[in-house]
């Protein structure tokens, strides 16, 4: 603490240094100085990044255009798959070198948002059961979210280097608050009632927590998850300031370029790849049943697959007693049936 | 177990609750204190200690295949006590006893088990898992014990049959109606085929067609099964109906203990009494009840000739009485093994009929 000799009482603070900038910058020190033990977790991690990139560019583009179209039928039924279909069609004819780009920027945000699930609902969980953590953790989160990603860029890369790990650090910690946040709202508004059957019929809470409230969370935690995946895309241009390839580093040098068609390429395909990701996660969200089915594999292609062979015997209906049971008296299940997709 | 079960059966009680208190607030072992010191009434309790009483110094016992129903409006605890049962709300002080083992004293796993397999909970929200089947949720109980799959569908089916539901096991409660969804809660009580039933106001919810129709499927069942139950309701006339002994709880405390008849002929004091008051005792009140005995009418009226009087026995309701004094103008001979016992007239069959007993000490 040094106080300069014109200390004034009407403007104590230009004359006030309390070292703060200075005791900061020691992380730099203690980073360098714990090089050891970071470099073999980051090479680790690496790995993995680049394992899911690999995968994802030895698919050719139009198989990999008709599995996620599939799996978005599977997932949030024809509709959405009709939307991905277009919009990953619309984002290979971006631009010849577009598709690569982008599943480098896919498998970073894949890595990234499954790294957010990892950390993040386990803390959603704990807020949710504590309410001490909550209001602990949260003036993190908020710092987490509003902080200038610009501010710990630096220390992250003098702690791990730069690359794809330090990407999905700085990715974690803009993007994973909103899971914790959720996940903890989830569970928090799961209807107490039935928690407290559960417990009347001799439920433990690791019982409790993995057969009522989770499931019954799921549709908010999955808001989160698509939270989570929205901004981990609108950090890629961020991360590629410290050496993330992909979309994101293709916008990078097309502005240092002053290229504003690059530019726009970049920034449409990031665009494109929210688009495909938030229709896919939202369909997850919302549950099958209200898209008119019992099981997960009564519809989609699985549920035509499997509904070929009971076609052929004897061109019966399709799910004749797993779907029509006694009447409803009030036609519920009726809608249901016609609402299907 | 086999020596727990053969005791009650010997006439320890099923259930027991031992000077059951619970408070709620801050500074809960100090209020308690002074509650025991001072004997402070509940508004003191409030304003001295800030802690407010749920259940207050309550002590009663349901013998085995007994229904026992505690009757109270909404906020005089009825709903906490019943919790105290399987421990889903801890007591203040005093103990509840199943079957002979002191409940508060039982470790998590021991408590989980009580739960899971010696007593089934009906709740008034129903309080079904939206996300799992009927079948799911019936099996429920079975399902956090380990029972395997295949056992314990077979288990619910039956469950599910018994309450009329067959065929429904594979649909998800909200396309069920809210008598339905009811009648999968009692499945669900049933299905681990607990000794006791804890029914939290399971009627309250539904319109009184539906609720009557339960309530009939109920005491079918109760009386195939045989189960110890504690019954809770705001209804009376739903206790009066269902239960074998009825306690009117009041701020906490249970104002009287007694059987469907006592409670309506014998009111403790005016809370009870406002409550009776618009019962029908036709099917409630016995003619042991309004009859005069026999001397103390022949002082009076002189002999009676026995030839064409009708005659019924002393527990006969007044509705069985009414239908026979209609046949005759002659007073109704009550007989106990052909032995005529005391006799009942027109007046005093109305008396009873309007609930002004006892008839003797009514003047002319």
């Amino acid at each position: 603490m040094a106080v300069g000799d014109a200390f004034s009482f009407l403007d104590p603070f230009s004359g006030l240094d309390l070292g703060i900038a200075d005791w900061a910058d020691g992380i730099k020190q203690w980073a360098s100085a714990n090089r050891g033990t970071i470099q073999p977790v980051k090479r680790a991690l690496n790995d993995g990044v680049l394992a899911v990139e690999a995968a994802l560019q030895s698919v050719p583009p139009v198989l990999m255009i008709v599995l996620l179209a599939l799996l978005a039928w599977q997932l949030s039924g024809r509709r959405v798959a009709v939307i991905v279909l277009a919009a990953l069609v619309a984002l290979g004819l971006l631009d010849p070198g577009a598709w690569a780009l982008a599943m480098t920027t896919l498998a970073i945000v894949l890595c990234s948002v499954a790294m957010c699930m990892i950390i993040g609902m386990p803390l959603g969980i704990m807020a949710a059961k504590s309410d001490r953590f909550e209001s602990a953790i949260r003036p993190v989160l908020d710092t987490m979210q509003t902080i200038p990603a610009f501010v710990y860029l630096v220390p992250v890369v003098m702690l791990v280097g730069i690359g794809n790990v330090s990407g999905v650090i700085v990715t974690i910690v803009f993007a994973v608050p909103p899971l914790i946040r959720l996940t903890s709202l989830g569970i928090r508004q799961v209807n107490q009632g039935v928690v407290e059957a559960a417990r009347a019929f001799g439920a433990s809470s690791s019982q409790i927590m993995f057969k009522v409230e989770l499931p019954l969370a799921m549709p908010t935690i999955m808001a989160g998850v698509n939270q989570t995946i929205m901004l981990s895309l609108s950090m890629v241009v961020i991360a590629s300031m410290i050496a993330v390839k992909g979309l994101g580093n293709e916008v990078l040098r097309a502005m240092g370029r002053l290229d504003a068609g690059k530019a726009i390429v970049g920034g449409l395909g990031i665009v494109i790849l929210a688009i495909v990701l938030d229709r896919i996660t939202q369909g997850v969200a919302q549950s099958g049943r209200k898209r008119g089915r019992r099981h997960w594999w009564q519809g989609g292609p699985v549920g035509l697959l499997l509904a070929i062979p009971e076609g052929l015997k004897g061109r019966r209906s399709q799910d004749g007693s797993a779907r029509r049971g006694p009447a409803t008296p009030n036609g519920k299940g009726r809608d249901n049936q016609e609402k299907e997709n | 177990m086999a020596g727990l079960s053969s005791r009650s059966r010997n006439g320890e009680p099923v259930i027991e609750c031992r000077k059951l208190w619970k408070m709620f607030g801050h500074d809960i072992e100090r209020a308690m204190q002074s509650v025991r010191a001072d004997s402070l009434s509940k508004e003191e309790v409030l304003e001295r200690h800030g802690c407010v009483i749920g259940v207050q110094d309550v002590s009663f016992s349901v013998e085995e295949g007994e229904i026992f129903c505690i009757m109270g409006l909404s906020g005089s605890g009825k709903s906490t006590l019943i919790r105290h049962v399987n421990r889903l709300i801890e007591p203040t002080a005093g103990e509840v006893w199943i079957e002979g083992e002191n409940v508060g004293a039982l470790g998590q796993a021991a408590l989980r088990e009580l739960r899971a397999s010696k007593t089934g909970m009906v709740f008034q929200n129903m309080a079904l898992m939206p996300h799992r089947t009927v079948r799911e949720n019936v099996a429920f109980a079975l399902e956090v014990r380990g029972q395997d799959r295949r056992s314990r569908t077979e288990v619910a089916d039956r469950a599910i049959d018994i309450v009329e539901l067959t065929g429904w096991g594979e649909r998800y409660p909200d396309e069920l109606s809210g008598g339905m969804q009811q009648r999968v809660g009692l499945a669900r009580a049933i299905a681990a085929d607990p000794r006791i039933l804890l029914m939290d106001e399971p009627f309250s919810a539904l319109d009184p067609l539906i609720r009557r129709q339960l309530q009939d499927q109920f005491m079918q069942l109760a009386g195939e099964m045989k189960k110890t139950t504690l019954f809770i309701t705001h209804d009376l006339d739903e206790a009066i109906r269902i239960g074998d002994r009825i306690a009117i709880m009041r701020d906490g405390i249970l104002v009287q203990v007694g059987t469907p008849e006592q409670i309506v002929t014998e009111p403790r004091d005016s809370y009870v009494a406002d409550f009776v008051a618009g019962i029908s005792k036709l099917d409630l009140v016995t003619a042991s009840r309004v009859m005069e005995p026999l001397a103390a009418f022949e002082a009076r009226e002189g002999r009676l000739s026995t030839a064409n009087s009708l005659t019924a026995r002393p527990d006969d309701s007044l509705d069985r009485l009414a239908e026979l004094s209609i046949r005759t103008d002659a007073p109704l001979i009550i007989e106990d093994d052909g032995t005529p016992v005391g006799v009942v007239d027109k007046k005093s069959l109305i008396r009873g009929i309007q609930g002004r007993l006892p008839l003797t000490a009514e003047p002319g």
